[in-house]
């Protein structure tokens, strides 16, 4: 039993432990780095990077793909700000109001993903040159937030403490990844995600309601994304429509490191949540090391993910061993999870040559 | 008339060919002068160059994501491989003062090393395109701030500069360079059967290796070919700044690249690819990008211009949508 229970978890513990490693790592090199401080500085710094994984779990659970999130954050913190500057917009309104684009331009891309059995990958794309568009059109330029709430709101913090506290953004991360990863382990919902990203066939024949569950997990990664743009320009103080390009890179990579399955049904939230500090903390080894050129950031990342993505490879084949499908042709979850959706929708499989229906 | 009409609306060039035909008609006529080509110094100038010049990048980088989408994969990679080749370009030249051939040959053969690694990870190990090719997209403009030194890498190569400015019989260099891909990509697909080992292995792998084919050897030489080709499109951008700029060149290429080859008429999910779809989808972008320009549509206005063709494209390419529309129009309801 223990064992069992420990083999579900070995890519979180693996996760985690790199984590671990890699603070310690520092904490050797550097006597100021193993503190608190750094630790919940980790944890502000990386707040909306946090908070796009944690939306772009559900998407990735489901077998799909977010790739809007960054032109997303980088809206919804001009929005804000120039509601907040320009307008004379009260904050509370304007945040309101961009969590509830947020959510709308999420449904309506889960919507189009689905009715229309377009790509969720070229439906996002063209969500993210929305997004950024319209962030341009809103303003060409940087604008200053001097809001007095929103100033409050980046200096506010709990204190942990003589040095070290936890900040207002850090709390809303905490919050999020608590909220979601109660959502997707003890509601009906959070099975029905995990679920549609191991068949969707398998799904609608069970009769789980597979139009309202896809809507709402992209609708939830809008939503992530809008909260992710809020924080960051209470981060920044600042609203640029040119900010957080390729975040949306960062947060599938903080998923994929956190051990989410990339072709679904498999992952914790709290993976995705390490695996954004991971992304932080190696930034932060580098900034303390000074020599080293921040394009080692990039190459770290992307060898964690090889080493991930490959640590997946022999977890998944080790799963699939003793079962009835440990052929040598078997392929575990990817094949599946493919044939299932092509199944699913007949449609795109014969787009090109589809002008006879 | 009728038949030949549904024959004719159901070929998959068609609706990239009218997509192309009603901006270029929609310029005849809103902007005045749009198809003017002047002939200056012996070179031909005016916005039908331009775009076909701006162009050819995505271009050769779609033939590449053409045949590795109809396999029933993608490559995102390839931006970052252009960011590779172009940075090692760079070096050679301001260095290691190259001559042109090995500033030539050694970013592609990199480039190609690249696809090679995209592809081991792919049929080595059976890791899912996407995730494979994230690895490297990750990885590849940090490789390449690092091989430059993390700052622009400018040179003067009048040689190299001419595979990016150059013209030749009145047309830009790179012109040529897009058509040679295609001419030696179109006489392979000829004279092998490699086109029909693609389609089987996008159509259905499973198949395709019960019947004999080597699906991990069509997989490994499609991605290898994608790599290929980033690495010659690296090599014209670089070679059109005469300079390396890892950070941002190609940037956001490979979704341009993916664009082209869908609104080109190939399915993501596999199966049946149509070159020449993704090229004049490739022209589609482009021309539409030149059009907002030359109407003086302020560029932040750019993107969303974009984004509402690319929605439009794909709704016109959902059987579902194309149901419903058919069904607004009286009388094909019944059929």
């Amino acid at each position: 039993m223990k064992l069992r229970v420990s083999r579900r978890y070995v890519p979180l513990l693996a996760t985690l432990l790199v984590f671990v490693a890699i603070f310690c790592l520092g904490g050797l090199q550097y006597r100021a780095f193993f503190s608190l401080r750094v630790f919940t500085n980790l944890f502000t710094d990386n707040a909306f990077l946090g908070l796009c994984a944690v939306g772009m779990t559900f998407v990735i659970l489901s077998g799909g793909i977010d790739l809007s999130v960054g032109a997303m954050v980088a809206f919804s913190s001009t929005l804000i700000a120039s509601l907040t500057q320009l307008a004379h917009f009260p904050p509370f309104p304007a945040i309101a109001l961009v969590l509830a684009i947020g959510l709308l331009f999420g449904l309506a891309q889960g919507a189009v993903i689905h009715f229309y059995k377009a790509p969720a990958f070229i439906v996002t794309l063209a969500g993210m040159f929305l997004l950024r568009g319209l962030g341009f059109v809103t303003s060409l330029d940087a604008i200053p937030v001097e809001d007095p709430f929103m100033v409050k709101l980046s200096t506010l913090a709990i204190p942990l403490g003589e040095k070290a506290s936890l900040s207002f953004s850090a709390c809303v991360l905490i919050l999020a990844v608590v909220a979601a990863a109660v959502v997707l382990g003890f509601t009906k919902f959070g099975r029905n995600v995990y679920a549609i990203g191991g068949s969707e066939l398998s799904v609608l024949l069970m009769g789980i309601p597979l139009a309202r569950t896809k809507l709402a997990i992209y609708a939830l990664s809008g939503f992530f994304s809008a909260a992710a743009g809020i924080v960051f320009t209470i981060y920044t103080l600042s609203g640029s429509a040119a900010a957080a390009m390729g975040l949306e890179l960062d947060a599938i990579a903080a998923v994929v490191i956190g051990g989410t399955l990339l072709s679904g049904g498999f992952g914790f939230v709290a993976g995705s949540l390490i695996g954004a500090l991971i992304q932080g903390v190696i930034q932060t080894l580098i900034s303390f090391q000074g020599t080293l050129d921040v394009s080692w950031t990039k190459i770290f990342v992307g060898g964690l993910l090889l080493a991930f993505i490959l640590l997946q490879r022999v977890f998944s084949q080790g799963m699939k061993k003793g079962g009835a499908a440990a052929s040598q042709y078997a392929r575990p979850a990817p094949s599946l999870s493919q044939a299932g959706s092509r199944a699913g929708d007949p449609a795109v499989g014969s787009t090109a040559g589809s002008g006879k229906r | 008339m009728i038949p030949r009409l549904r024959r004719l609306t159901s070929s998959p060039l068609t609706w990239p060919l009218v997509t192309l035909a009603a901006i270029l008609l929609f310029n005849l006529l809103f902007t005045p002068g749009f198809f003017r080509v002047e002939l200056k110094d012996g070179h031909l100038f005016g916005s039908l160059v331009d775009i076909v010049k701006n162009a050819a990048p995505v271009m050769i980088i779609a033939t590449g994501m053409t045949l590795v989408i109809a396999t029933g994969g993608i490559d995102i990679s390839v931006g970052a491989v252009v960011a590779i080749a172009g940075a090692i370009a760079g070096v050679l030249v301001t260095r290691y003062h190259a001559p042109l051939l090995p500033v030539l040959v050694l970013p592609l053969i990199a480039a190609t090393l690249c696809g090679a690694f995209n592809a081991l990870l792919i049929t080595g190990f059976g890791i899912q395109p996407i995730i494979a090719t994230l690895i490297l997209m990750v990885m590849g403009r940090g490789l390449g701030q690092l091989i430059i030194g993390g700052r622009v890498l400018w040179f003067r190569m009048a040689s190299f500069e001419y595979l990016g400015t150059g013209y030749l019989l009145g047309l830009p260099v790179r012109i040529f360079v897009a058509a040679a891909l295609l001419a030696l990509l179109a006489l392979v697909l000829r004279t092998t059967p490699l086109g029909l080992f693609i389609q089987a292995t996008g159509g259905s792998a499973k198949a395709s290796r019960y019947s004999g084919l080597s699906v991990g050897l069509v997989k490994f030489v499609v991605y290898t070919f994608s790599g290929l080709c980033a690495g010659v499109a690296g090599l014209v951008l670089t070679a059109n700044i005469h300079g390396s700029d890892a950070a941002l060149v190609g940037m956001y290429i490979e979704l341009d690249a993916i664009l082209a080859v869908v609104i080109g008429g190939t399915s993501m999910s596999g199966g049946k690819f149509n070159l020449l779809g993704s090229l004049v989808g490739a022209l589609i972008i482009q021309s539409l990008t030149t059009t907002i320009f030359t109407k003086g549509v302020p560029v932040q206005f750019t993107l969303v211009v974009k984004a509402a063709v690319v929605v439009i494209v794909i709704l016109l390419q959902s059987g579902e949508f194309r149901r419903q529309l058919a069904a607004l129009v009286p009388g094909r309801a019944t059929r």
